[in-house]
């Protein structure tokens, strides 16, 4: 059992009909337990195929994603805890259904957990996903992900529609429920509101990797926040 | 007293600068139990991990250690809190006289500026 969590090898994806272009290109990456990664990257860099071929909803062209020293699998989804870029969820369904709903499809779900959650950000349990504004269906979706007892937790674009305030409840949230066996992996543009809360950054461009380090290893060598970093990297 | 965290340098010599200064006030004082670490990293808003880091330092320093089981203490050792403290005394000073030199004063300037703003007179 010497594997780290996840291991990236040689991995490509090129999507049918797309002659001459890989949306990750020959990407390597290995990711430890206990770490909270930011996956960075401008629009269309490759990081949700990345993400899709990890949770195994694509299948790689080339290359391999191992996770825990397995392939994508029903093992795999067991311990990988996925937030998607859009809503999955059953629209009618209340929130408290939508709460059953994962403690009967997930062993390691804490209804006790996301109740708490649901509390202190002051949504109310028998509202229909409906009737709640889009912030609020975002809450709701991330509550729910993240009240797994999971060992990967990936978060594609979790924060984008929520306010500020919740933003700092949620990285709060994340910050407590820190387990050293676990790792978040979260991608986002939103970096200056997340930065200090990271270990690690990735940044990629064109489904490449060109960037990875530790937050502080950045600003040691650049002398600049990875927010400023970014936009030096990405300048248009 | 807040965490203020510049965004331009490493996240984890900031937290280790804050704590000592913690240290130093009398804010967390001698022989006290300090907070955990994923108390203070929540607090902070920061990784845990880099919480962790700070903490792992000021323990090589000595100014906190760690009891089995009660956690971590400031140390009781006031005569290394007080050296810390002329050393950061020295280094602000250093820093202010930089910032007046760049300005074109000279250090007897300086002494005389100073001197007349700590008695409260301008003239």
């Amino acid at each position: 059992m010497d594997y780290s969590l996840l291991e990236i090898r040689d991995l490509c994806k090129q999507y049918s009909g797309v002659a001459n272009y890989l949306a990750v290109y020959h990407m390597n990456l290995s990711i430890p337990r206990g770490k909270i990664i930011g996956l960075l990257g401008p629009n269309g860099c490759g990081k949700t195929t990345l993400i899709k071929m990890i949770t195994g909803l694509l299948a790689p062209s080339n290359g391999s994603v191992l996770i825990n020293g397995m392939a994508p699998c029903a093992a795999t989804k067991n311990i990988i805890s996925y937030l998607p870029e859009r809503t999955y969820l059953q629209s009618n369904m209340k929130v408290s259904e939508m709460v059953e709903y994962f403690a009967d499809f997930y062993e390691d779900f804490s209804s006790e957990r996301a109740y708490e959650m649901f509390n202190s950000m002051g949504i109310d349990p028998s509202a229909r996903l409906k009737t709640l504004s889009k912030g609020t269906k975002e809450k709701v979706q991330l509550i729910l992900v993240m009240s797994r007892n999971a060992q990967l937790y990936i978060l594609d674009e979790p924060i984008a529609g929520v306010d500020p305030a919740a933003r700092d409840y949620i990285l709060k949230t994340i910050i407590q429920n820190y387990n050293p066996n676990a790792t978040i992996i979260l991608s986002t543009h939103l970096i200056s509101d997340i930065e200090n809360v990271l270990d690690e950054v990735i940044f990629m461009k064109n489904g490449s990797l060109i960037l990875h380090d530790t937050v502080d290893g950045v600003r040691e060598k650049t002398g600049k926040s990875i927010d400023a970093y970014f936009r030096e990297v990405y300048v248009c | 007293m807040a965490w203020n965290l510049q965004s331009d340098r490493p996240i984890y010599t900031q937290i280790l600068e804050q704590i000592q200064t913690r240290i130093i006030s009398g804010c967390y004082k001698p022989g006290e139990k300090l907070p955990s670490v994923r108390e203070l990293a929540a607090e902070a808003n920061v990784n845990p991990n880099t919480m962790q880091k700070a903490f792992a330092e000021l323990e090589r320093s000595g100014l906190i250690s760690t009891q089995r089981t009660s956690g971590r203490t400031v140390t009781e050792d006031t005569s290394m809190i007080e050296q810390l403290k002329n050393q950061m005394a020295v280094s602000q000073i250093q820093s202010f006289i930089d910032a007046m030199q760049q300005l074109g004063y000279s250090k007897e300037e300086i002494y005389n500026l100073v001197t007349k703003t700590l008695r409260g007179g301008n003239e």
